[in-house]
């Protein structure tokens, strides 16, 4: 029988670190132990000087399939997941047509599985097409296996309907995720509004703008008692806001995005539209809220908004240009590079804290033991890289990190068993 | 290239050859009726003010007007000479049948007085223009020679002269 | 004398000695102007390009007419959305306009920041004629003139003191105005209702004021911006008469200025909105003297862009 040998590295899980190898054989772990002797019928992955952890789960990337290949597919998406570590991602429904019915999202899943990089989890929507006026049909995406439901790109705008979705999908153990944007305070808005938005003369995306819904919507948890979880927060104040929510015990959880506790809206100051995206932006003491946030387990997960544009459509004037950065590839890098946290804390906001909010915890963030499913992340912590667009698995070139050296990188990637990435190279 | 400079005429020769040129134009143009003077950018501007006046001690009866004439965006040169503020050209009087003195602190190529020709015929059609320059230094590159001059001084195309109402160096 | 520089985009890109220079440099463009053949050959073989994405038939010509007096060729696009949205990107339009050997692109655009981007895709140099809320530099630099002239103040705008009064958030004349103003020393009040002010101007070089009245009389240059009957639609005003109620200059309000305080306004004008009196009726009036000098702020601008090149040697 041959065996995936992972070998000499530290391996961290939940419950805490210590040095040591592990064998991998028919899809889960079959040994753990400091040292392994080897077969030359063996795969051996050499884990010096890495941290051995689970597979990471992002919860919010744009796999653009179906509807607009051109900037991504689900099989490039999921060679740049598995290149940046991710043994699972849950894709986003604002594809065309949406995925809103169970037609679209067991096509999303068969992309995905044919691919073969990682796990593809489609998210349904709250409401058909995203529009805000009806309710998607929650039980029967729930029957095909659907877990997280979110109309992300726009914000449910009515509280009534919100509250009815709520009350709707509470039996069902679902879990519906809000993109929290008043649609009428933002209306042409270009970037963060504050003092760089005034002195470059475009329309701004005011803070209040997502604090307004996250505040309703933590009041519809508390009335309905049905859990939620808010993509992508930006702002101090939101922070705020989930974390006395969560002190007063109601089921809420966050993410936020790599890119919104890394820069601030004055990269926009050259127009660059690189720097577009929704939310946008926001100020330094925003940054600073936001790693607090994630220090504290306010936050609880690192989620990329991984959004490839095709590069002719960042290649027109700001307010023109569609909003969204890639993110698979830098995600680990830029929270080991910029986050003043623990390596453990680090690893549980990209694995196992996401992979119980996606629904997933039975296979993916798993204790590093014997019988567990082999969805595994390899990572040297200190290795040193420059960003280079030309160098990523995406299909697009969107990144705003270009040129930046940045300190962390994945070497090794195995899912469900198999090495899909090994040396920092796509297998497959 | 020496950084210092050598001085070859004094304040006082300076003060004599504008004098001397001053009685050599009135005495080719038979008198100072219809003169005109006309300087060149900031170098000539010194010497038509010193002429004009030396020129109304000669003959008190006359007031030969003196203009200032900027050439820069009539250079034909690939970079531009920056435009020194102040010098707006001013030309007070139309030049129709005058007799126009240009003068000029260094003469050296000869473009700088081809763009003034130029520029002169936005002003009019002088009867006659005449060229008189402190010092003439050799160099020309196209056919122009002055009607009046201080001092001929051979130079080398590296060195520079400045010529000035007190006195003329060359480094 | 002043380092040259490649683009004009802003007013802030500017030095304070700049400005003076270009000031300077219109000095002498207007007497070239005021020649009976107002043209030299300073730019002669240089390709003047104007690109306008938003019309304006006033400032185009003045653009225009500017290069032609420096005796260089230009040529003229007003790219209506139409045809742009037939396919052709900006990026396209512009690497096939500058593949025919473009020396300069004066560019108009809807949006903030597209002269910026154009920067990327040519080695020609760019003019900002325009770009949505963000800049009009050589608006800025006239209106600089006028005052300069009107007010005889070669030496700076120290102890001036100037009210923008209108659309100031949506107002790329008022941004550039603004940084042009103060960099030459002026006291700067902007008088607006507090939804057509930008929402953080705590770090800008200005004054605030709601009310225009208690103003008046101390003014020395009272700048009047259109203001735009869409502004009712976003709920950022009530009404048009109630702007100008609280904002026109109405006879009455003229009245209270000093004798000496000019006028302006950098047109088209909304007659009854913003100007309630008729401008031919006030002395102070500087907005013809705003469009003439127009012309020659432009020629001193291309001139220096493209004409002004690096120091010679003295040679003569």
């Amino acid at each position: 029988m041959s065996r995936l040998i992972i070998t000499g590295g530290t391996l961290l899980d939940h419950t805490g670190e210590r040095p040591g190898s592990i064998a991998v054989a028919d899809g889960h772990i079959v040994d753990v132990a400091t040292t392994i002797d080897t077969t030359e019928h063996d795969t051996v992955l050499d884990a010096t000087g890495c941290i051995v952890s689970p597979g990471f789960v992002d919860l919010h990337v744009h796999l653009r399939e179906p509807g607009k290949e051109e900037a991504e597919t689900i099989e490039t998406g999921s060679r740049a997941a598995a290149l940046g570590g991710f043994t699972a991602v849950v894709a986003m429904p604002n594809t065309d047509p949406a995925q809103d019915s169970v037609a679209v999202v067991e096509f999303v899943r068969a992309q995905g599985v044919r691919a073969g990089l990682c796990d593809v989890l489609p998210a349904g929507c709250i409401t058909i097409g995203r529009a805000g006026e009806r309710l998607a049909p929650y039980g029967e995406l729930s029957a095909a296996g659907v877990h997280l439901f979110t109309d992300d790109g726009n914000g449910v705008q009515d509280p009534q309907l919100m509250r009815r979705a709520l009350e709707y999908a509470g039996p069902l153990g679902i879990v519906l995720a809000q993109h929290c944007e008043v649609a009428s305070l933002t209306k042409g808005a270009v970037m963060h509004e504050g003092s760089c938005c005034s002195r470059l003369g475009l329309p701004g995306w005011p803070a209040i703008a997502e604090e307004l819904m996250v505040f309703r919507d933590i009041e519809l948890v508390r009335l309905t008692g049905v859990r939620m979880h808010f993509l992508h927060l930006s702002t101090a104040r939101s922070v705020q806001l989930v974390r006395e929510a969560k002190a007063q015990g109601l089921p809420i959880t966050a993410e936020a995005a790599p890119h919104h506790f890394t820069l601030t809206d004055e990269a926009l100051a050259g127009y660059d539209p690189l720097f577009k995206v929704n939310p946008p932006l926001r100020t330094p003491a925003d940054i600073a809220a936001l790693k607090e946030g994630l220090a504290d387990g306010t936050i609880d997960a690192i989620a990329t908004d991984h959004a490839p544009h095709a590069p002719h459509t960042k290649e027109v004037p700001l307010d023109e240009a569609p909003p969204g950065m890639l993110g698979l590839e830098t995600a680990l890098a830029l929270a080991i590079t910029e986050l003043d946290m623990p390596l453990a804390h680090i690893v549980g906001a990209l694995s196992w804290r996401p992979a119980a909010i996606a629904g997933v915890a039975h296979r993916h963030g798993r204790p590093l033991v014997v019988g567990e499913p082999a969805n595994i992340t390899v990572f040297d912590p200190a290795a040193q890289w420059t960003v280079v667009p030309a160098n990523l698995a995406s299909k697009s070139r969107n990144t705003p990190y270009a040129g930046r050296h940045l300190t962390g990188k994945v070497r090794h990637t195995v899912f469900d068993g198999a090495a899909v990435v090994i040396d920092g190279v796509a297998q497959r | 290239m020496n950084s210092e400079p050598r001085v070859v005429l004094s304040r006082d020769d300076v003060r004599r050859a504008v004098t001397r040129i001053a009685h050599e134009i009135v005495e080719r143009n038979h008198g100072a009726a219809d003169l005109v003077l006309v300087g060149l950018q900031r170098g000539g501007m010194w010497i038509a003010e010193a002429l004009a006046s030396v020129l109304h001690t000669v003959d008190p009866t006359v007031t030969v007007p003196v203009g200032a004439l900027d050439v820069s965006f009539h250079r034909d040169d690939v970079g531009l000479r920056p435009i020194v503020p102040g010098s707006v050209t001013d030309i007070p009087v139309p030049l129709d049948g005058r007799t126009v003195v240009l003068t000029d602190d260094v003469l050296f190529t000869g473009r700088t007085v081809r763009a003034a020709l130029e520029a002169l015929n936005e002003y009019g059609r002088p009867r006659a223009v005449q060229l008189a320059v402190m010092v003439d230094r050799g160099h020309r590159e196209l056919p122009i020679r002055p009607d009046f001059v201080g001092k001929n001084l051979p130079t080398s195309r590296d060195e520079q002269v400045a010529a000035t109402l007190d006195g003329v160096t060359i480094r | 004398m002043s380092t040259h520089a490649k683009h004009l985009l802003a007013i802030d890109d500017l030095t304070p000695e700049q400005i003076h220079h270009l000031l300077e440099l219109t000095d002498h463009m207007v007497e070239v102007s005021g020649r009976s053949i107002p043209k030299v050959p300073a730019l002669r073989g240089k390709n003047v390009v104007s690109l306008f994405f938003e019309d304006s038939t006033r400032t185009r010509t003045s653009f225009d007419t500017a290069a032609k007096r420096l005796s260089a060729d230009t040529m003229n696009f007003t790219v209506s959305s139409s045809s742009v949205s037939k396919g052709e990107s900006l990026r396209d339009t512009i690497e096939t306009i500058s593949a025919m050997g473009v020396d300069a692109f004066v560019i108009r655009h809807k949006s903030s920041g597209a002269p910026q981007m154009v920067t990327r895709w040519t080695n020609a140099s760019i003019i900002n004629a325009g770009d949505g809320w963000h800049q009009h530099p050589t608006q800025a630099l006239l209106d600089c003139y006028t005052i300069r002239t009107g007010l005889n103040r070669r030496d700076g705008f120290d102890g001036l003191h100037i009210a923008i009064v209108g659309d100031i958030k949506h107002s790329r004349v008022a941004r550039s105005d603004i940084q042009a103003f103060a960099a030459l020393g002026a006291r700067v009040t902007l008088v607006a209702p507090p939804t057509l002010l930008p929402p953080s101007i705590a770090d800008w070089p200005v004054e605030v004021s709601h009310s225009l009245d208690p103003l008046l009389p101390h003014l020395d240059v009272l700048y009047l911006l259109r203001v735009q009957r869409e502004r009712m639609a976003d709920a950022l005003l009530p009404s048009l008469d109630e702007y100008s109620a609280m904002y026109g200059l109405t006879a009455a309000r003229a009245a209270k200025l000093p004798p000496h305080a000019l006028v302006m306004h950098p047109g088209p004008m909304n007659r009854g909105v913003e100007m309630v009196v008729d401008p031919g009726e006030l002395p102070g009036s500087a907005i013809l003297h705003q469009v003439t000098n127009g012309v020659a702020v432009r020629m001193a601008v291309l001139f220096w862009l493209l004409g002004s090149g690096s120091d010679l040697k003295g040679d003569v």
